[in-house]
């Protein structure tokens, strides 16, 4: 054993060493522990968030309703031909049926709120019913038709929150007219006025924020008044031409403009206030429930009646569904139906919602798959809208695309990497290709619409021009991977092909092709992958419009599923939020099934040499 | 320089007992550059003169002049990177693959210049075969390994007569008893020695004039190295065989005619007894008695 001072340090060094070698190795392994982790998070935030946006669209709400196919209105001429069962007033008929439902309902704006709980695509579906069973004339079915997007809304808890409080005491009501009051035995009302005071309160706060801000802006603007004042007075001084002092005086009248806005604006604020806080600082009293604060709807004896006004001992309200009885209902035998969110930021007012509360109460009124969501085209109504266009037109798109880029890839790849001279020129075009590769896709499109919809003069908004722009932007991606495939069929093959006196195309394509295939697979189906999901380019080629009609042939007018998306985004109504993130889940859906047959295959025909 | 390695005893080269002995003395110097030795045959099956093979401007092959006689086995043997397999692939434009490679002279396969414009190399290459170093049976079956050639150059009228082709080519192969009833599996599925007999066997379909073996036992072990050889021998009798081989005594078995290569240059050929025992050259002295390579 050799104990040098010579070897002794090296070990010693090598043992002292080993500590921070391990330390570093430990924390490389947390680094990339924690990469992976937040990549995983966000992975995960971002599927929570599809998911629970988009699963609610598939449901729709659906209403039942009693409908007599009175022939008054389906057989205008009376002689039952197809052209006048075309031509009924179908819609005529939903809103009889609701007539019929609602009874109590009267006056125009009223009517007219109920006609709006349907969807208008119920009277076409009604049309589609007796065309297909003229027999149904003079019938009485029931029908289930779709309701409108702001009932959906409604049923799946977008349009407000709900607090139902059980009733506390015993509940008398005395019904005279239109009015109704209530008295509790319990501090049910007590309970009610002290909230609506607490959010007058809050209503208060916010107005004082507003005077203030108020007050600040009247300083300000007094300010700049004084100021102008002493600019025009030093240019009158100082003799300044007319043009400019006139500017000035017109910039004087503007800010006197301004100041007694402020001051009207202030003074209202001031009287809002001091009302707001007499009524909230006054306890006891009778406070009137209007469209700013939440909503209160009693269901008793089988009715629902909408509180108008509360104090602490009794209620006042307007009945909304008619009341079975005028009995004394026991405590638990009746609700206060809060709705948090006031009648004045929501679409849906009272009297629907109490429709809706009937509705359901009946069973009428249910949520169901929503089958058009697949069936139907894009629609301006969002319970009738689907993606059934978008899906057909990208499938389209993708056939042309596919149809193109796989022959003219696959044979560039085997003409570059076979039969080309390597000089200067290939050795441009190579470097092209791969630039290519990485060019941002909206420049595809506008070149698309500079060739192909201007000097060639194809259909705009079209699958064929959409599939032709998406082969230019795969191409450089399937001929990379094809290279990269032929490549790796080891030069053994070829050799042993020649040798046995095959020409150079017989090599290429009974040896070497057949095994690069899966490669040249793998790549074109990932190709096809990022074709699916673009929409830069087929914006600029116009598939950005809004199709209707489900596309017949690669020269109709179609859009793609990523465009789809993009429209529904846009779009106010609050059910196509949903459906935005319901589409987005299809087209992820069709995404990773193309990448994990891309994967099979690859993993299916590895070979070992 | 004496020569401790001669006068009887028997010379260890690769660490095995090489089974020859030099018993006379090389006397031409290893300064003349001059291919020592007849390289020309009464009736040759293919002659090659004044051959030069550059590699991109580098020249690999200088003035090499050789015939190749019907129906002989004839093994180029020399060190490592002496061009051997190079012009082995000239006589067969396997050569033309590679990029830059360029050859000068002239050689004929009856009679007529192989590099020849008029001359097509797809029926070249089916009249002189060839067999590589490490087995490359396609991966296809068995049968389709041996029927592609014959397939594709036309050879058999119908069905029965490819599987007439297939069978008697196996059969020649020495393959044929083994594999008869597994002629669906992978060609790949084989051992490196069957792998090997199936290379011939798909070389020799397309019924070959020549078939050239470029090192072709390298990769195998002794049993079928010696099945290998075996085969040869009775290939030798339809067939035209050039072999080029690491191992002195696989030539010394197998052919009947030796080319000894060095840097290039075609040093001596001559019959194998003859160059194994009396070798003329100094340079083929040294490499048989084991100095180099």
């Amino acid at each position: 054993m050799n104990n040098t001072p010579q070897t002794r340090s090296v070990k010693d060094r090598l043992e002292a060493g080993l500590a921070a070698r391990y330390r570093r190795e430990r924390r490389f392994r947390l680094y990339g522990m924690l990469a992976i982790g937040l990549g995983m998070l966000f992975l995960a935030l971002l599927f929570f968030s599809i998911l629970s946006n988009g699963l609610p669209a598939f449901q729709q709400t659906y209403m039942q309703l009693q409908v007599n196919f009175d022939p008054r209105y389906v057989d205008p001429r009376g002689n039952g031909s197809p052209e006048s069962l075309a031509a009924g007033d179908y819609g005529g008929l939903v809103k009889a049926a609701l007539r019929e439902r609602f009874p109590e309902v009267s006056g125009r704006r009223e009517k007219r709120e109920l006609y709006s709980i349907v969807s208008t695509g119920a009277a076409y579906q009604l049309r589609d019913m007796v065309k297909a069973d003229p027999g149904l004339v003079g019938s009485t079915t029931r029908v289930w038709v779709p309701a409108d997007d702001e009932l959906d809304m409604l049923l799946k808890g977008h349009t407000s929150d709900l607090i139902e409080h059980a009733g506390q005491g015993i509940v008398s009501l005395v019904e005279d007219g239109d009015e109704v009051r209530l008295l509790s035995t319990s501090n049910d009302f007590s309970n009610i006025l002290q909230a609506v005071k607490h959010d007058l309160s809050r209503e208060a706060d916010k107005v004082e924020r507003k005077r203030d801000q108020l007050q600040d802006n009247l300083q300000a603007a007094q300010q700049q008044l004084e100021r102008i004042e002493q600019a025009i007075q030093q240019a009158r001084d100082e003799r300044k031409d007319d043009a400019r002092i006139a500017r000035m005086e017109h910039q004087r009248e503007d800010e006197q403009f301004r100041l007694e806005d402020y001051r009207q604006k202030m003074a209202r604020a001031k009287s809002v206030l001091d009302d707001l806080r007499r009524r909230t600082e006054t306890p006891g009293g009778q406070e009137a429930l209007t469209k700013e604060l939440p909503s209160y709807l009693v269901a008793v004896d089988g009715g629902l009646v909408k509180l108008t006004a509360v104090s602490n001992t009794e209620a006042i309200g307007r009945v909304l569904m008619p009341l079975q009885s005028q009995q004394d209902a026991a405590a638990g035998s009746w609700q206060i139906l809060e709705y948090e969110t006031p009648e004045s930021s929501r679409r849906l007012k009272d009297n629907a919602l109490a429709w809706a509360w009937d509705l359901q109460r009946k069973g009428q009124l249910e949520k169901r798959f929503n089958t058009t969501f697949f069936t139907a085209g894009d629609s301006r109504e969002p319970e009738l809208a689907g993606i059934r266009g978008a899906v057909v037109g990208s499938f389209y798109t993708l056939v042309v695309t596919l149809l193109l880029s796989f022959p003219i890839g696959v044979s560039a790849a085997v003409y570059l990497e076979e039969y080309a001279p390597k000089n200067r020129w290939t050795d441009l075009i190579e470097v092209n290709i791969n630039n290519l590769a990485a060019v941002p896709s909206i420049v595809f499109g506008l070149l698309g619409l500079a060739v192909f919809i201007n000097f060639f003069g194809l259909p705009r908004s079209a699958p064929l021009v959409g599939g032709l722009v998406l082969t230019l932007m795969t191409l450089p991606t399937i001929i990379i991977a094809s290279r990269a495939a032929l490549k790796s069929v080891p030069p053994s093959i070829r050799e042993a092909a020649l040798g046995v006196g095959a020409s150079r195309i017989q090599m290429m394509t009974h040896h070497v092709l057949p095994l690069a295939m899966p490669g040249m697979l793998t790549g074109t189906i990932i190709g096809m992958a990022q074709a699916l999901g673009e929409t830069a380019p087929l914006l600029m080629i116009g598939m950005v419009a809004f199709i209707v009609d489900i596309p017949g042939g690669f020269t109709d007018p179609a859009t793609a599923l990523p465009v789809q998306i993009y429209l529904w985004a846009d779009s106010p109504e609050r059910a196509f939020v949903e459906r935005t993130s319901a589409a987005i889940i299809v087209l992820l859906g069709f995404l990773i099934i193309m990448n994990l047959l891309a994967v099979m295959l690859r993993k299916k025909f590895e070979r070992r040499w | 320089m004496s020569n401790s390695f001669s006068q009887g005893q028997a010379a260890v080269v690769e660490g095995v007992e090489v089974p020859v002995a030099v018993d006379k003395h090389a006397e031409i110097e290893r300064s003349q550059t001059e291919t020592v030795g007849e390289y020309r045959v009464a009736d040759p099956r293919m002659t090659c003169r004044d051959v030069d093979v550059f590699y991109s401007g580098s020249q690999a092959i200088y003035n090499v002049s050789l015939d190749i006689g019907k129906n002989e086995v004839i093994s180029m043997i020399g060190p490592s990177g002496c061009g051997k397999s190079t012009f082995l692939r000239c006589l067969n434009r396997m050569n033309d693959t590679i990029d830059g490679c360029k050859v000068a002279g002239s050689i004929q396969l009856d009679g007529r210049n192989i590099y020849d414009k008029s001359m097509d190399v797809v029926p070249l290459r089916a009249r002189v075969g060839m067999v590589f170093q490490k087995p490359n049976p396609f991966p296809k079956t068995l049968y389709e390994n041996v029927a592609y050639g014959p397939r594709i150059h036309g050879i058999a009228d119908n069905k029965a007569h490819l599987d007439h082709i297939v069978e008697t080519s196996m059969r020649k192969a020495g393959l044929w008893e083994e594999v008869k009833d597994r002629l669906d599996q992978p060609g790949t599925g084989l051992s490196g020695g069957q792998q090997q007999r199936l290379c011939i066997a798909r070389a020799i379909a397309v019924e070959p004039e020549v078939i050239l073996m470029d090192e072709p036992c390298s990769a195998l072990d002794p049993i079928a190295t010696a099945k290998i050889e075996e085969l040869i021998d009775e290939l030798r009798e339809n067939y035209t065989i050039a072999i080029v081989t690491h191992s002195m005594q696989q030539a010394a078995r197998v052919s009947q005619r030796t080319a000894y290569f060095h840097l290039g240059k075609l040093i001596e050929v001559g019959e194998t007894d003859q160059i194994f025992t009396q070798p003329r050259h100094k340079l083929t002295e040294d490499y048989i008695t084991g100095r180099f390579g």
